[in-house]
């Protein structure tokens, strides 16, 4: 019956975190960081010493494939450069920075199937509610919930509560990246029937919802169908590799000045409450 | 003494979910360790532990997880009081029923969770059969494991030492 109660009241509640979840998250993430750096201490031995039989070889292989990609770099350099002249001269805003912090993941959730992962950044570090988090490959999700001092929870983007605003990279058509629970785990909804979507097209962040910075990288489109109502079917595989998260990046502009040109920010979907 | 017992049992199988879920979120998904925990206590201590334990653990996981509490909790403390009052009803001491019991305990808790989401949610119930089997299996293996390691790890501890201690003294005659 009391457990009913708790139910009904965080039902009819439409804003705020109850105090025991909020509590009880800053202790639990203060365990936890314990528990992950003895765990990163045995597996830190584990890779530093046992498993270093044959380094040399693998050493010098890695040397030769250094080399090799310092060729390739200064290849690169040359054509960025190129390409930043090009850019100046079509009058093209260039791509702005964000702030990031770095942040190492110290958690999973403890409810299986859950979503969501726990970072040890938190609102000491400047970390806000809804702030954009990426990995080098592209947007891994959210903050939700209020930071606890030195821990964060973050709801994934293949979370089936998780929703993000995207757009086709080649051809521009816009839409929303939902979590879905299949695979590839994300969905991209409401693009429509006419626009041209191939499977192979990258999708980005179009930054409309005011969280993720437009223009990261979020998945490529796997799948592409003629939907039966307005909208085609299309299933997207992340960039990212959410199996192997460790560290990420919290992107550190609050959400709503994330896109100044977006004065009203739609409502990101509900966290975490997936099982 | 039991109720210590049962709080740190509480307290390890949810660091080591937590912690199995930074590490590999698939092979997260596929074990509830907290759930198993709450199994355990419900098989070995009878309906009332079962009861309290479900209801404090699936609480704090609850809390901790991000998602709306009570849900868990209430599932959680289903499950402890019927697997205690079940536990008592029957004879499971040898590992198929309890492996019974663990897997049937994790679908119905499985039923109960996506259930009570769905109904709070006014949403139609999501039901993944094969996810909720395969977790399943996995808590019934960890969950007779555990027992077997309670029950038979003293006695194996035992054994080992007075073989240690044995060969010892032989060592020494000659």
């Amino acid at each position: 019956m009391a457990q009913l109660i708790l139910i009904s009241a965080q039902v009819q509640s439409k804003s705020g975190i109850p105090v025991f979840q909020e509590v009880t998250f800053g202790v639990f993430a203060r365990i936890q960081r314990g528990t992950w750096g003895a765990f990163r201490s045995v597996r830190d031995v584990w890779t530093n010493y046992v498993w270093l039989r044959g380094a040399r070889a693998e050493n010098e292989t890695l040397k030769r494939q250094v080399a090799e990609l310092q060729v390739q770099l200064q290849e690169r350099e040359a054509l960025a450069a190129r390409s930043r002249q090009l850019q100046e001269l079509l009058s093209l805003q260039t791509s702005t920075t964000f702030p990031t912090i770095a942040a190492e993941v110290i958690a999973g959730n403890p409810n299986p199937g859950m979503l969501t992962i726990t970072i040890g950044r938190g609102s000491a570090d400047g970390v806000q509610a809804d702030m954009a988090v990426v990995a080098p490959a592209g947007v891994v999700g959210r903050i939700v919930g209020p930071p606890a001092a030195h821990a964060a929870r973050v709801q994934l983007l293949i979370d089936r509560n998780a929703a993000a605003g995207a757009l086709i990279e080649r051809t521009r058509a816009g839409g929303m990246v939902v979590g879905a629970d299949r695979n590839p785990p994300l969905s991209m909804d409401l693009v429509s029937n006419l626009a041209d979507v191939k499977p192979g097209d990258k999708v980005i962040a179009s930054g409309v919802e005011g969280i993720y910075p437009k223009g990261f990288a979020i998945g490529h489109v796997e799948s592409s169908e003629r939907g039966s109502g307005l909208y085609r079917a299309i299933t997207v595989r992340p960039v990212v590799d959410f199996s192997s998260l460790e560290e990420v990046l919290v992107v550190l502009v609050p959400p709503r000045s994330a896109t100044p040109e977006d004065p009203a920010p739609a409502p990101a979907a509900t966290p975490g409450t997936a099982k | 003494m039991k109720t210590a017992a049962v709080i740190a049992a509480l307290a390890v199988a949810l660091v080591l979910q937590t912690t199995l879920a930074g590490v590999s979120l698939a092979g997260s998904s596929r074990v509830n360790l907290v759930l198993v925990a709450v199994i355990y206590v419900a098989l070995a201590y009878g309906p009332v532990f079962g009861l309290l334990a479900g209801c404090a653990a699936g609480l704090v996981q609850d809390s901790i997880a991000g998602g709306m509490i009570g849900i868990g909790g209430l599932s959680k403390t289903l499950v402890g009081f019927f697997v205690g009052v079940l536990g008592a009803q029957f004879i499971v001491t040898t590992p198929v029923p309890r492996f019974l019991m663990f897997f049937g305990a994790s679908m119905f808790h499985e039923v109960c969770f996506q259930a009570l989401y769905a109904l709070v949610e006014s949403r139609t119930m999501r039901f993944d059969v094969s996810h909720a089997v395969i977790q399943a299996l996995v808590n019934g293996a960890v969950g007779i494991s555990a027992f077997l390691l309670a029950e038979r790890g003293p006695e194996m501890f035992q054994r080992r030492d007075s073989w240690r201690r044995s060969s010892s003294s032989v060592r020494r005659r000659y």
